[in-house]
């Protein structure tokens, strides 16, 4: 599937640095329309400093971010959900003391049209009945798994066309994990293309259509998600084998 | 209550009573003509009684052997509390305001003078409460705003001759340029940072007043502003003066109130409570950063311009940074983020003091008590923000 069309986010030698201390060293990646990619990697290989790049939450000090086909380096980072770019940031990061329904709506800031916001409510809480059921408590009174839930309810309140997901499975139990891929490829199905960093190799690849294996900020390697799945140096540094 | 839980509290209330003779001693014992006890044991007597007391009446309390006394007392609160959510909003709001049309008629000169203060904090209460309570920027500078409102007003009308009803609005601007200027370099900063480099404003501002002799006459301040008038009729009295403040005073509420409720409002919030995922979200926090300031330097330019009006001299010593901790307290008291609860913070930390006045000495003693109880028994403030489900979508 990752061929004839032009990516819909494509990274070119992307450089990011925190001060002197460069966390991503060149990384390039594509993106196509509709599909699940994932990002997989040991802690600090610049997994999350990835997705901060695109948003532009850290500023690229070399390369080239095309979304669409158009180059945002310079694009505000509060200027990208309304394009259709929208992050669920690590550690889920919902808003503690607004509602339910205030976080969602919050999702939707930059939107106009009131009428369609309540049906797009409504389709978040079919996707997460759990949430309906909370809608008047505060964000941080709920449970981690219905703070990841509220997190991604958030962000398809801006009806994304790529959704970036940063470790949603992090702190969960096996359970509610399992729960929320089977959501991820649910809104995948609903053609929003998906970008999953993860720590869970195992699930993430499983889902996705393709991957990156991140390390050190550099990507070493890159193929689809089967093929990395049964790769068997893949399997021994990530999969625990 | 088991012997243990009772002997707990004994103990607790015994080593507190220690720790305050501690503390009482070197306060009331030493003097210039050597130590002293007598005195020192007679409060430390007084308030070990009253402990005392206080404690049995606790544990009779706890007992249950009150609660004939005390149901009725729970029962009418609650149907108080029916009561009041049964009464409509406006009907609740128009005996508020019906008191505050009412009041000066119906009081004196001195109860006037509080009254004013009272309104004057309440729109610099109001507008600090955009800053801090909302967009969670804490600012020790504010009221340089409200200086700079009030040597708008004094030196337009003094030089210029300009009523107080144009200065009002010029002052509002200029107060608003003020914040964006302390604002614009202090966007990137957080928490702490952003404390001590407002703080500095503040006092960049002061020294400004006190040292620009030939703008400011420095500390010798502006003498003789001219009160306000309307259609030339000059409002030479003190109650004529409440009514300005109080329509000022309205409007800011009524602002503030509309401004809460937007999405601006609810962006604020959203900075206030994680400002990458707001920024995630599409906010732009950096305008609306601006914005926060500015609004709430506004409000402040409003107060100081009449602050000038009705004192009719403004001195550098009116802007310390004492008056910026008051305003924050009032906020932080109130409770942040809410309309109502920063009004009862300013009437506690304005009418307080004067109430106390038959302590005398112990007069800023009893009121920093109170203070710390306060925050001890209600730390999310008088009135807490509950705005639970109250701007949601769905009216149910």
């Amino acid at each position: 599937m990752a061929d004839k069309k032009t990516p819909i986010l494509e990274l070119k030698n992307v450089v990011s640095a925190y001060g002197r201390i460069k966390a991503l060293k060149g990384i390039s990646l594509k993106v196509f329309e509709g599909e699940i990619v994932t990002i997989i990697g040991a802690n600090g290989a610049g997994k999350s400093t990835t997705l901060m790049t695109i948003c532009n939450i850290i500023n690229a000090v070399e390369g080239d971010i095309f979304y669409k086909g158009k180059r945002i380096n310079n694009v505000g980072p509060q200027m990208l959900p309304s394009m259709g770019l929208c992050q669920v940031p690590e550690g889920r990061r919902i808003f503690p003391r607004l509602t339910v329904l205030e976080n969602l709506d919050m999702g939707a800031f930059f939107r106009s049209d009131t009428a369609n916001m309540k049906d797009d409510i409504e389709r978040v809480f079919e996707l997460f009945p759990k949430l309906r059921e909370r809608r008047k408590q505060l964000g941080g009174t709920l449970s981690g798994g219905e703070q990841q839930m509220l997190a991604m309810g958030r962000a398809l309140m801006s009806r994304p066309k790529v959704l970036l997901l940063d470790e949603p499975s992090m702190g969960l139990a096996p359970l509610l994990v399992q729960q929320i891929f089977d959501i991820i490829k649910m809104i995948n199905s609903q053609g929003v293309t998906v970008v999953l960093v993860e720590q869970n190799a195992n699930l993430a690849l499983q889902a996705a259509q393709r991957g990156y294996v991140l390390e050190t900020g550099n990507v070493v390697m890159e193929d689809e998600a089967h093929k990395l799945l049964t790769n068997p140096d893949i399997r021994k540094a990530y999969l625990g084998e | 209550m088991t012997t243990q839980e009772s002997k707990k509290l004994w103990m607790a209330c015994g080593v507190g009573l220690i720790w305050f003779l501690i503390l009482l001693w070197p306060l009331l014992g030493i003097q210039p003509e050597g130590l002293e006890f007598g005195k020192t044991f007679k409060v430390f007597g007084y308030i070990a009684v009253a402990a005392v007391f206080i404690m049995f009446f606790y544990q009779i309390k706890e007992a249950g052997h009150l609660d004939a006394v005390g149901d009725p007392i729970v029962s009418a609160k609650g149907r108080f509390q029916e009561l009041y959510e049964k009464t409509p909003r406006w009907i609740l709001l128009s005996i508020v305001l019906g008191f505050a049309i009412v009041f000066p008629l119906v009081t004196g000169r001195y109860a006037h003078d509080v009254s004013i203060s009272v309104l004057i904090y309440i729109c610099l209460g109001l507008g600090l409460n955009i800053v801090v309570g909302l967009a969670g920027l804490l600012d020790l500078g504010y009221i340089a705003f409200y200086g700079v409102g009030a040597y708008t007003y004094a030196l337009m009308s003094l030089h210029f001759g300009m009523s107080f009803w144009l200065c009002l609005p010029i002052a509002g601007v200029t107060a608003a340029v003020a914040g964006s200027i302390v604002g614009y370099p202090t966007l990137r900063m957080r928490g702490d940072y952003l404390a001590i480099v407002t703080l500095g404003f503040g006092e960049i501002v002061r020294l400004i007043f006190n040292n620009w002799m030939g703008l400011t006459n420095g500390p010798n301040g502006i003498l003789s502003i001219p009160r306000p008038d309307i259609f030339g009729f000059e409002l030479n009295k003190l109650w004529m003066l409440y009514y300005v403040i109080l329509v000022i005073a309205v409007i800011t509420i009524i602002a503030v109130y509309r401004l809460n409720f937007s999405r601006i409002g609810r962006a604020w919030e959203a900075i206030r409570e994680d400002e990458t995922a707001a920024e995630l979200m599409g906010v732009n926090t950096f305008l609306l950063k601006l914005l926060a300031y500015a609004m709430g330097a506004t409000f402040a330019g409003f107060a100081g311009a009449f602050f000038a009006a009705r004192m009719r001299f403004v001195g550098p010593e009116s802007f310390t940074f004492l008056e910026s901790a008051m305003v924050l307290a009032m906020v932080v008291l109130g409770g942040m983020g809410s309309i109502p609860g920063v009004i009862l913070g300013v009437l506690a930390l304005v009418a307080l003091p004067e109430l106390f006045r038959e302590f005398e000495l112990y007069r800023m003693l009893v009121f920093g008590g109170t203070m710390t109880l306060m925050m001890l028994i209600r730390p999310a403030g008088i009135w807490p923000a509950s705005r639970v489900g109250r701007r949601s979508e769905e009216a149910d």
